[in-house]
C-alpha cells in the first residue's frame, strides 16, 4: 500500500440477510491515521459493516478494500491486516500479563526475530513494566484494557477496530487509552472505533451515523454538532418540568422535546421564532419560564434528532 | 422514615470484599420524587451499594433505609414498595413480553383487574404496544431492557432501584428509557439509578459521583460543573500535538487532553487565556481554527478531582 492511498475504501457495499437489508449501499473512505467512529442505534448495520470490513462476512454486493485488500477475495490477509479489540478485552484472566502477550504473538505470527521487540513495545505502551509476571485478572480495568490494546496490536496491523473500547473504565484510564489511541495514529495506523457512548465518539477525527444500513450524517464531531441537526435546540428552564414537557407535545413549533434533570431540551426549526412562541405557548398554560436560549446541540442530540423516526425504526430494530 | 421527605438514606454504609473495600463509609439521602443517580465507573461501588439497598447484600457496617424500611433487618417487609432492577434483570427468553409482565405480576401478587390497565400503559409509554406476543428472546437489547423496566414495575412500586439500566443501549432507547423513568415521577415515586455513563448524569436530579467505594461529591449536575475550577477550552485544529506541545508547562492550564477536533484544556482564566493561546500558537506558525470556551462535562470535574486526590498524577 503506497503512503497515499486510503486505508479503507468502501464502495456501495450491500449485505442481505434473507429479504432483510442490514446494510444498504455505504461507501466511505478512512485515510492513513485517521481515526473513525462509527455511531447507530442497535440493528443499524454498523456491526454487520465492520464484520465485513473484518473479512468475516462476504458482502452481498459492492466492494470494500481493507488496507489494499479486497475483503471478499482475501479475507484471510484482511485479518492479517486488522487488529479487532472487542468491549470484553478477550483476554485470559488466569494467564500472567506476559503469557497473555506471548498468547497472541503466537496467534497473530508475529516472528520470532520481532517477538521481544513487540512485547517489550506493548508493556511499555501500556505502562505494564514491572507488573508482567502479574496474574491478569487482577488487574484494575484500565490497566485490561491497555493490555487487551497491546495484544491487538502486537502485529503491527495498520487498521485497528475497537469495540466500545472504553465503556465502564474510569475518567483517567479513558483518556490515557485515547491518548495511546491518538499516538498510534500519529504513527499511521487507522483506527475504527464503534460506540454508543456519545463522549467516546468526541475522540474520533471522523464520524459517520448509519440507521437502518444507511449513512445518514458523515463529518468531524464538531460539523456534525453544528450542521446536521435538522433545526435549532434549545435549553428551557421552568416550573413544573413533568407537565411542561407533556404540553409542549401539542405545540406545532416544537419538534422533539427531551428532559435533562430540571431542564428540557427542545427541538424547534428556528430559534429566534421559536422562543417568543415557546414562551406564550407555556405561559397560556400556566407554566412560568424562568429560561429559554439556544444552545449548541450535544452529539447525543444530533444522534436522536437523525434517527428518532422512532415507530418505524422499532420495527424494523428486531432482528429477523 | 428517619427524616420526613427522604425515600432513602444511607448512612456510613460500608461493604468490604476480600482485598476491597468495595463500599466505604457512603452516606446520601434521596428525596421523595427525586431521580438520583450514583454516578462512577466500573468498581466504583455502584452495584454493591445497590444491592445493599435493595436488601439482597448485608452491609458490614451503617445502615441502609429504603421506604422507611431498614433494609439490613426488615427487607421481607419492603418488598412491596420497592422495585429492584439488577443488571442482569431475569427475563425468559422463551416466554414472550405479555407472558414474562404476568409472570412478574404474579410474582408480586398484584390483583388480576389491576394488572391488564397497568401493563398496557406502562408498555404504551414504552413503545412496545404492538411487541406484546413476541418472544423475549427476540427482542433488540434496548427493548430487552425497556421490559425488564415494564416488568419491574408491574406493581407499583415506591421506590425504584436501577442498576445500570442503559448499559448497552442505544441513545434512542436510552432516551425512551428516561422518558419513562420521569412519567413515573409525575406518579409519584423516587428513583435511583446507577450508571457508569458520565454523561447520563446530566439527566438525573442529583448525582453521588463515587470512585473506588467512596463519594468524591453529591449534588445537582448543573452545581457540579459549576463546582469545576476553571474552565473548560477547546482549541479546533487539524494537528493538535504540535499545538500540545508547545503549551505543555504554560502556567494557568491544568489539563490538556486530545480530542477528535482538536484539543481540550481545562484553564484558570479563560477571558485572559483565550487571546493569548491564540498569539501564542499564531506567532508559532501553528495553524488554528477556532479557541473558545465549552460547557465542561461531568467527566472534567470527575477527573480534576481524583487527579487532584492523587497529587495530580494519573
Amino acid at each position: 500500500m503506497s503512503e497515499e492511498s486510503p486505508a479503507v475504501v468502501v464502495q456501495d457495499l450491500v449485505k442481505r440477510f434473507g429479504d432483510f437489508v442490514a446494510v444498504d449501499g455505504i461507501s466511505l473512505q478512512a485515510s492513513r491515521g485517521e481515526i473513525f467512529g462509527f455511531l447507530g442505534p442497535n440493528g443499524a448495520g454498523k456491526s454487520t459493516t465492520i464484520r465485513m470490513l473484518c473479512g468475516l462476512l462476504r458482502p452481498s454486493s459492492g466492494k470494500a478494500l481493507v488496507a489494499g485488500l479486497d475483503v471478499a477475495r482475501e479475507p484471510e490477509r484482511v485479518r492479517q491486516n486488522i487488529g479487532y479489540m472487542s468491549q470484553k478485552f478477550s483476554l485470559y484472566n488466569d494467564l500472567k500479563v506476559i503469557e497473555n502477550l506471548r498468547f497472541f504473538a503466537g496467534m497473530y505470527s508475529v516472528s520470532a526475530a520481532n517477538l521481544k521487540e513487540r512485547i517489550d513495545w506493548a508493556i511499555d505502551m501500556a505502562g505494564l513494566t514491572g507488573r508482567e509476571q502479574l496474574l491478569t485478572g487482577t488487574l484494575a480495568a484500565g490497566w485490561k484494557q491497555r493490555l487487551a490494546l497491546g495484544c491487538a496490536v502486537l502485529h503491527r496491523p495498520p487498521i485497528v477496530f475497537l469495540d466500545e473500547p472504553t465503556s465502564g473504565v474510569d475518567p483517567i484510564s479513558r483518556r490515557l487509552f485515547w491518548e495511546l489511541i491518538h499516538r498510534m495514529a500519529d504513527d499511521g495506523v487507522t483506527v475504527f472505533v464503534t460506540t454508543h457512548y456519545m463522549d467516546e465518539a468526541e475522540y474520533c477525527n471522523r464520524l459517520v451515523l448509519i440507521d437502518r444500513g444507511r449513512i445518514v450524517a458523515y463529518g468531524s464531531p464538531l460539523e456534525l454538532k453544528l450542521k446536521s441537526m435538522e433545526g435549532d435546540l434549545l435549553l428551557l428552564e421552568c416550573d413544573q418540568v413533568g407537565k411542561a414537557l407533556e404540553e409542549l407535545q401539542q405545540a406545532p413549533e416544537v419538534t422533539d422535546a427531551a428532559i435533562f434533570g430540571h431542564a428540557l431540551h427542545l427541538v424547534v426549526p428556528q430559534a429566534d421564532r421559536a422562543i417568543p412562541q415557546v414562551k406564550a405557548f407555556l405561559s397560556g398554560r400556566g407554566i412560568g419560564v424562568s429560561r429559554i436560549e439556544q444552545i449548541r446541540p450535544t452529539l447525543e442530540d444530533v444522534f436522536v434528532s437523525l434517527t428518532s423516526l422512532k415507530g418505524k425504526r422499532e420495527k424494523e430494530q428486531v432482528q429477523p | 422514615m428517619s427524616e420526613q421527605g427522604n425515600a432513602i438514606e444511607t448512612n456510613g454504609l460500608t461493604k468490604s470484599f476480600p482485598g476491597v473495600r468495595a463500599v466505604d463509609r457512603l452516606s446520601f439521602a434521596v428525596r421523595r420524587g427525586e431521580i438520583f443517580g450514583l454516578v462512577g465507573p466500573d468498581g466504583a461501588g455502584k452495584t454493591t451499594t445497590m444491592r445493599m439497598l435493595a436488601g439482597v447484600l448485608a452491609p458490614d457496617e451503617g445502615s441502609a433505609t429504603v421506604a422507611g424500611f431498614d433494609m439490613a433487618r426488615d427487607a421481607e417487609s419492603a418488598k412491596h414498595r420497592i422495585s429492584y432492577m439488577p443488571q442482569r434483570f431475569g427475563l425468559y427468553d422463551e416466554l414472550t413480553v405479555d407472558e414474562n409482565i404476568r409472570f412478574y405480576a404474579d410474582l408480586f401478587g398484584v390483583p388480576r383487574r389491576e394488572r391488564e390497565g397497568r401493563s398496557a400503559e406502562l408498555l404504551q409509554a414504552a413503545g412496545m404496544a404492538e411487541f406484546r406476543s413476541r418472544l423475549a428472546g427476540k427482542l433488540s437489547g434496548g427493548m430487552k431492557q425497556k421490559l425488564g423496566l415494564v416488568c419491574a414495575l408491574i406493581h407499583t412500586p415506591e421506590v425504584i432501584l436501577l442498576d445500570e439500566p442503559t448499559n448497552g443501549v442505544d441513545p434512542v432507547s436510552r432516551r425512551d428509557f428516561w422518558r419513562i423513568l420521569y412519567t413515573l415521577l409525575d406518579q409519584g415515586v423516587t428513583i435511583l439509578t446507577t450508571t457508569a455513563y458520565l454523561d447520563e448524569a446530566e439527566r438525573c436530579h442529583r448525582v453521588a459521583l463515587l470512585h473506588e467505594g467512596r463519594m468524591l461529591f453529591c449534588d445537582t449536575p448543573a452545581n457540579l460543573k459549576a463546582s469545576l475550577p476553571g474552565a473548560v477550552l477547546s482549541i479546533v485544529c487539524a494537528d493538535p500535538r504540535p499545538i500540545r506541545e508547545l503549551l505543555t508547562g504554560q502556567p494557568g492550564i491544568s489539563t490538556m487532553m486530545i480530542v477528535g477536533d482538536g484539543l481540550h484544556l481545562v484553564v484558570h482564566d479563560p477571558q485572559r487565556m483565550v487571546p493569548e493561546l491564540r498569539s501564542r500558537i499564531e506567532s508559532a506558525g501553528l495553524p488554528v481554527d477556532t479557541i473558545e470556551q465549552v460547557a465542561p462535562s461531568i467527566e472534567d470535574l470527575f477527573v480534576e478531582a481524583v487527579q487532584g486526590d492523587r497529587g495530580g498524577k494519573p
